[in-house]
């Protein structure tokens, strides 16, 4: 059914027609609008049997979740930004307990300084976590693979994160396809556990591993991802059979097949990017965008099938290594070993700083004339970083950096280009 | 128990112990250690110390909410000393369905454990599931790193049986101070150095006053020297529903530097002293306590352990002994701990 609705209102639906069993919740932006609408839901009792649960952190909300998970329940919970890094121990507990939860993540940039708007940062932070982490280009996608998810970590029996941006989608009224009950029953089978907590057939999960096993515990959770290279494309091919559109998969290219210079990026910014590419292939300039749908497990082979004939590649990315650069582009940069390729890494859009079409068309065209700096931040205001790196020259108690910061700007706290 | 109490006075103590002689009991209110009835939840061959305190509670608490589930029970365990003597991979000790997720988040793990279940129940048309949840930990996986989990499992009043096995320090990681250790004892890292030796006075939280706060249904304490009282305690809670909290003193061989074979009369003169009040309470409120028959001064208790020895070392402390005494002495008045008449 068609409906304008918001991003997290129609991932809420999405959920729900999934028949989740257990739902933690707890607030943080900009995620919170979706347990909302899910909490209201069970409340009513449209959905249902569900239990709704009103946790005290993030930290119990992936542990209730774990709880729920090992004893058989279907289970979600959504986070973003402090909340997934709060929640970060048991983040890798459940995926090392190989427990199918499904939780989104609404992208958030990572305090200090506090900033509750969209970037990369949480997620990337959880990367080696075990969990499979889809990113969603729009928030039809961002219901889609919900849908795709519940089916995704149960029949690997991991958890998995769908990522969708902050605010930009999470906030975004658009037109949705809301499928039918009938439908998502049809594609998602009922949950059937590998491991239960089961008086009649008693287990012990999470016994203690010493330096005997703990390889090859580890080992096969890459295994797993692994797999899941197999499995995500195939779930995406059922998807598109049964609802008659392309969402997910690995990766997604947009005029790649003869480009020179390749984009690639996660998430929303992938629609600019395209809009962009348009207008640049309309100026005879060989470009495209190579969407990552599935960040983990990484498409090695894909990104590289992709990328192999180009002549440049740019990672576009939200969340950057402090000290180091891209992480994303790091992960290309390995698809891309062996290969003699322009490599670069733009960051861009942290924090929540709009991405323009406009910064896009100067910063490509730069990579193209080959004069972009390997490692750019997009948009950096110069003047403020020297006169902040001066002020810590002349004097030691140069004070917080962010207010000072702020006080030179002499505005608001967000600065949209 | 409350059944005893409604029957004839018992009159019949084994010399010098006051414990009831079991064989004087009518055969339902007997004490069965070795039975073939009985579960081994916690079964032989872990890998416990010798005298572990906390071993002996969670075999005597366990099995009790098996046989009052009927064998129907869940257990979520958080990280600590019962966790890892139980569990080297692939070996278990445990014969029941059995979790351990991490250190702080027993009790949350248990909400997700019984909402599950609830669940499960509603989808088949009833309207409890038979099987139950508890969860354990010792008092660093409880009063400190797990609290927060546990207060919000307490304030939700979920359908989880909390139990904390108290040694009273991080035995597991080489005795280090928690929030449960009580004033003037010697740990890693409150050591017997300075003018004020051992762990400051007062500091520490005493978790059953704080789960008493939340006036969830059920709150209890117990000590390994009166198993019976612990078994009838751990019954009594499974026959509730809702969050319930039950603290056991467990003392540690090892962490208290006590002889092994010392582990039950050391927690037995907790109780006589006054320094662990064993009572229980509905709702926030203290329905019952059980009676201190001979009152003895705490030095009693602090003696047989190492981890006090400076209080009595040298010219000792008399001025910290005083005060341990003054709590001990705040606990008997708080909780009326004294027997009216002692009958022998």
């Amino acid at each position: 059914m068609l409906k304008q609705t918001e991003g997290s209102r129609a991932v809420a639906e999405a959920v729900a027609l999934c028949r989740p069993e257990v739902i933690c919740a707890y607030p943080i932006s900009p995620q919170t609008h979706i347990v909302e609408g899910l909490g209201e839901m069970v409340k009513r009792g449209t959905l249902s049997p569900c239990e709704f649960i009103n946790v005290e952190s993030e930290f119990a909300a992936m542990s209730v979740a774990i709880g729920s998970s090992a004893a058989g329940a279907r289970t979600y919970t959504a986070t973003a930004s402090q909340g997934l890094l709060f929640m970060a121990e048991a983040v890798y507990n459940a995926s090392g307990l190989g427990l199918p939860v499904v939780m989104t993540v609404a992208n958030r940039a990572i305090g200090a300084p506090i900033n509750i708007w969209n970037d990369h940062s949480d997620s990337m932070s959880q990367r080696d976590s075990g969990w499979l982490q889809l990113f969603a280009e729009t928030n039809q996608e961002a219901l889609d693979l919900h849908i795709q998810a519940f089916k995704l970590a149960e029949e690997l029996s991991m958890p998995v994160m769908v990522c969708m941006d902050g605010f930009i989608l999470t906030h975004a009224y658009e037109r949705v396809d809301i499928p039918t009950q009938a439908e998502v029953d049809a594609f998602l089978p009922p949950y059937e556990p590998r491991q239960v907590l089961d008086p009649a057939e008693p287990v012990s999960i999470g016994a203690m591993v010493g330096p005997e096993a703990f390889t090859e515990v580890r080992y096969l959770a890459h295994a797993k991802q692994l797999s899941a290279l197999e499995v995500i494309p195939r779930i995406a091919q059922e998807f598109a059979a049964r609802f008659g559109r392309q969402s997910g998969g690995l990766v997604r290219g947009y005029q790649t097949d003869d480009a020179e210079t390749i984009v690639v990026a996660l998430g929303s910014v992938i629609g600019t990017l395209k809009d962009t590419v348009d207008e640049m292939r309309a100026e005879r300039i060989k470009i495209g965008v190579l969407g990552i749908q599935s960040f983990r497990p990484f498409p090695l082979a894909a990104v590289r099938a992709a990328l192999q004939n180009a002549k440049r590649v740019v990672v576009l990315e939200k969340s950057f290594s402090v000290g180091l650069g891209g992480v994303v582009s790091t992960d290309v940069r390995v698809a891309l070993s062996g290969l003699q390729l322009h490599g670069y890494t733009v960051v861009a859009g942290l924090g929540g700083r709009a991405i323009t079409k406009t910064s896009l068309h100067r910063t490509l065209r730069e990579a193209i004339a080959g004069t972009l700096q390997p490692l750019t931040f997009m948009d950096l205001d110069w003047r403020i970083v020297n006169r902040q790196l001066e002020r810590e020259a002349q004097v030691r108690r140069s004070g917080p950096i962010a207010e000072n910061l702020l006080r030179d700007i002499g505005g608001i706290a967000v600065k949209v280009v | 128990m409350d059944e005893q109490s409604n029957s004839a006075p018992i009159r019949f103590y084994q010399t010098g112990t006051f414990t009831v002689g079991n064989r004087l009991l009518d055969p339902v209110h007997r004490s069965v250690q070795s039975s073939i009835e009985r579960n081994n939840s916690l079964n032989s061959g872990h890998r416990a110390c010798q005298g572990c305190g906390e071993a002996l509670g969670a075999r005597y608490a366990v099995d009790a909410a098996m046989r009052a589930t009927d064998g129907q029970l869940i257990a979520v365990n958080a990280t600590g000393c019962l966790e890892v003597f139980s569990t080297p991979y692939p070996e278990t000790s445990w014969q029941l369905p059995w979790i351990h997720s991490l250190f702080g988040n027993a009790a949350a793990v248990g909400t997700g454990v019984a909402a599950a279940l609830k669940i499960k129940a509603r989808k088949a048309g009833l309207q409890h599931n038979d099987a139950r949840v508890i969860a354990q930990g010792g008092d660093g996986g409880t009063t400190d790193i797990g609290f927060g989990c546990l207060s919000g499992m307490f304030e939700r009043n979920d359908d989880v049986l909390y139990i904390c096995y108290d040694n009273e320090a991080y035995m597991n990681t080489g005795v280090q101070r928690s929030s449960a250790t009580p004033p003037a004892a010697h740990t890693a890292t409150t050591m017997a150095v300075g003018e004020h030796p051992g762990a400051e006075f007062g500091q520490g939280k005493n978790l059953p006053r704080i789960a008493m706060a939340h006036e969830i249904p059920y709150v209890a304490t117990a000590t390994v020297a009166d198993l019976r009282d612990l078994e009838s305690k751990v019954h009594k809670a499974m026959n509730l529903r809702g969050a319930r909290y039950l603290h056991i003193l467990v003392p540690c061989p090892l962490g208290w530097g006590a002889a092994s074979c010392d582990t039950i009369k050391i927690a037995r003169l907790a109780c006589e002293s006054g320094i662990f009040p064993v009572f229980e309470a509905l709702y926030g409120e203290v329905t019952r306590v059980t009676k201190i028959r001979r009152r003895v001064p705490v030095t009693e208790y602090l003696k047989l352990q190492k981890r006090f020895a400076h209080l009595f070392a040298g010219d000792g402390r008399p001025d910290m002994l005083a005060h341990i005494q003054a709590e001990a002495d705040r606990n008997i008045r708080r909780y009326d701990l004294l027997a009216e008449e002692v009958t022998a």
